[in-house]
């Protein structure tokens, strides 16, 4: 039987990776994903998960060495944020080109300078196309599922690619919240043990890592391509899975009462749940205000994304990471992408807000509703706006 | 005479046959330099490394000219993922093989682990993550082929390179002398590890290099093996010349030839009689550039290092070269 359980986020993810047997841990110590493999370590130390935990010198070595586990064909799992991400960044590409279905937790964090451990998306933002699956979870029985899900995405034989859950760091990571736990032998039926398509076995031996001249470098990125639009599919049939067993279903983009509404606004991570607050008070003043919610963020769901933007008007996308000197912050470059070839498309404005740990409260979102609703009367003055930010 | 040629030669059973293993496992068809000293040195560690190991190589020289997609020279379970981290990828390796073999998913005996860089994959930029596989005391072996340069992305000068010599970043002219630092001393950081084995070798004296990496791989815990590769292509010297300027880096006292097992040092090649450095300099374009002055210098310097390391291995003083004071007034 499943049982209720209270405790900290990061706790949570260390015993959803526990319970699925991860067999081969690196990991660097980086604020705040510190909790998550401290327990990890601890689980392995106090003999409650036979694995092999390796603390390596830098992130960069962390993957390096989940690297080698995973090619020689165990369970691998890591957890970093912000500098660890983009220290790792090179090797971060060739995982996903090797195929390996390595598992990472990313509490996200703001990259330096100036020096911050506080919350932004500006770590992930700038990993975002490492070729990995990469999901956004908004609460602690979110965090605990997707861990547990991202293994079996993960292992797939049509998917093979690595995946990483991104969780707010601290105000997600370092919360103490109540979540349900399934039962091992659940988990157990859900994650059966991984077999590796391929690995580095003396009885078979195989090259791995070969380089590629021009004739079939551009063959091998189609094939990454065509691996990770593919896994949407297989996502979706380990998400439905997951939630026939378990009664919580996941979609790629989270509808918060969009019904009739004419202006949604549209955010990722645990800033939701924030957001949904601001959204009944708005509804409560007759506002026709909506929340959509962009859980997947690689493979990006587009079909999702339009159908779930039928019939507003206003599309206001939050973002929490700037893109400097470029187009548009990331999430607003992408959706305004997926909405450009649509019919009667939404017109869109775009927030930049909590940057670096700014808090955001409900009445921000209000304020962000109100001012879009102004503009949208007007010629807009400028792309976007950095939400709250002293001149 | 089949496709290995060379091994089944009458030559090889006279004098080898019963000696080296006739398995090639790192095989012909691949694409490095004529008279490469380093594609020599991976044929004959990997026969003496034998079948059950896996291999992770560094980005370099060896990896470019032996795996380029769809083909591949290796005949063990092989890995290249980048250039600074092979150490860290054979961490995972095995530790991997540790929990699948704690686990019942690997049968029979635990394939040895072997990482492999070149001297810019290892002195420089590999540094960090060989230093954290040693400390952390992983089952493996570390060969660096030391060709002295990165030569694979046009002889670049590396911590490894020389005194004196030229590359394309570190060329003389009116006011540099090429290469102005010492060779790291890359075993002694090693040693420093505290790690059970440690050596230098050198394809041009098979039978010790056998025996260092036998004992390296047969060594539970990390081992580190140097392995000075000459690289005509970078140095600059005839190819047909590699082997012998093998021999004469050893003769000469600038490459010697030891071990160093749990910290105490020995060594395994004592030439009698020391040859002038100039014997080994000279072949070698790299270091045509020199004057006397600067001859004189690396004389000097090797004479000392290399006393250094007789003290350490208790070894006898041999007959080093006379330097004539008429150089040394040439200063």
């Amino acid at each position: 039987m499943a049982h209720r359980v209270g405790m900290e986020v990061s706790i949570a993810i260390s015993h959803a990776v526990q319970m699925c047997r991860a067999e081969a841990i690196a990991a660097y110590p980086i604020t705040p994903q510190t909790h998550i493999v401290e327990h990890l370590s601890s689980m392995v130390a106090n003999g409650e998960l036979d694995a092999e935990f390796v603390n390596v010198e830098s992130e960069h070595s962390a993957m390096s060495t989940c690297i080698g586990m995973s090619a020689t064909g165990a369970r691998t799992y890591t957890a970093t944020s912000s500098q660890g991400l983009a220290l790792m960044n090179e090797i971060l590409f060739i995982t996903s080109a090797l195929r390996l279905p390595i598992v990472m937790t990313v509490a996200n964090r703001a990259l330096s300078g100036p020096l911050s451990i506080w919350n932004d998306h500006g770590d992930i933002m700038a990993a975002r196309d490492i070729g990995w699956i990469q999901i956004f979870v908004e609460n602690g029985q979110e965090a605990f599922d997707h861990s547990v899900m991202a293994f079996k995405i993960a292992e797939n034989h049509q998917v093979l690619l690595p995946t990483i859950i991104n969780l707010d760091g601290f105000i997600l990571s370092h919360v103490v919240e109540a979540m349900e736990f399934p039962d091992q032998e659940l988990v157990d039926k859900f994650l059966p043990p991984y077999h590796p398509r391929y690995s580095l076995d003396p009885a078979k031996p195989v090259t791995m890592g070969a380089f590629a001249m021009p004739e079939v470098y551009t063959e091998c990125k189609m094939g990454h391509q065509m691996a990770l639009t593919g896994a949407y599919e297989h996502i979706l049939q380990v998400w439905k899975e997951w939630g026939d067993l378990t009664g919580r279903h996941y979609q790629p983009v989270e509808k918060y009462r969009t019904e009739g509404a004419k202006t949604l606004l549209l955010t990722m991570g645990c800033l939701s749940e924030v957001a949904e607050v601001a959204v009944d008070e708005m509804r409560e003043s007759g506002l026709e205000v909506g929340l959509l919610k962009l859980r997947m963020w690689r493979p990006f769901p587009f079909a999702d994304l339009r159908s779930a933007v039928a019939g507003a008007k206003h599309v206001i996308v939050c973002d929490r990471a700037l893109s400097l000197g470029g187009a548009a912050p990331p999430v607003l470059a992408e959706v305004r992408s997926a909405l450009y070839a649509m019919r009667g498309r939404p017109q869109t404005s775009s927030f930049v807000i909590g940057l670096g740990g700014r808090d955001i409260a409900p009445n921000a979102f209000k304020e962000i509703v109100a001012q879009a609703l102004e503009e949208a009367q007007q010629k807009p003055t400028q792309e976007y706006h950095i939400f709250g930010v002293r001149g | 005479m089949d496709k290995f040629g060379y091994a089944q030669s009458q030559k090889f059973d006279t004098y080898a046959s019963r000696l080296m293993p006739r398995e090639e496992y790192f095989t012909s068809g691949h694409r490095s330099c004529q008279g490469c000293g380093e594609a020599l040195a991976v044929r004959w560690v990997t026969k003496a490394i034998g079948k059950d190991a896996i291999i992770a190589h560094a980005t370099g020289c060896m990896e470019i000219v032996s795996s380029g997609w769809p083909q591949t020279a290796w005949m063990h379970p092989w890995i290249h993922v980048a250039f600074e981290n092979t150490s860290a990828v054979a961490s995972g390796i095995e530790s991997a093989l540790k929990i699948l073999h704690r686990k019942g998913k690997l049968k029979g005996a635990m394939p040895k682990v072997v990482a492999m860089g070149g001297d810019g994959g290892t002195t420089d930029i590999g540094l960090q993550s060989l230093s954290g596989a040693l400390e952390r005391g992983h089952n493996f072996t570390y060969f660096c082929w030391d060709n002295e340069a990165y030569m694979n992305t046009g002889i670049q000068r590396s911590s490894s390179t020389p005194y004196g010599a030229m590359t394309t970043t570190s060329p003389p002219g009116k006011m540099s002398i090429g290469q102005h630092t010492q060779k790291k001393n890359m075993t002694a950081i090693a040693v420093a590890h505290g790690i059970p084995y440690v050596a230098t070798a050198s394809p041009s004296y098979l039978f010790d290099l056998y025996y260092k990496v036998r004992k390296a791989i047969e060594t539970p815990g990390p081992a580190y093996v140097h392995v000075l590769s000459v690289c005509p292509t970078g140095w600059r010297s005839a190819t047909d010349l590699s082997v012998r300027l093998g021999r004469l880096a050893v003769e000469t006292a600038v490459f010697p030839l030891y071990e160093v097992v749990n910290g105490k040092y020995r060594l395994t090649v004592e030439p009698p009689k020391i040859r002038p450095v100039q014997d080994y300099l000279k072949p070698q374009g790299r270091f045509r550039h020199l004057r006397d002055k600067e001859r004189a210098l690396i004389q000097k310097h090797t004479q000392a290092q290399y006393e250094l390391l007789l003290q350490k291995c208790g070894a006898a003083y041999p007959e080093f070269p006379v330097i004539s004071e008429t150089e040394e007034e040439t200063e």
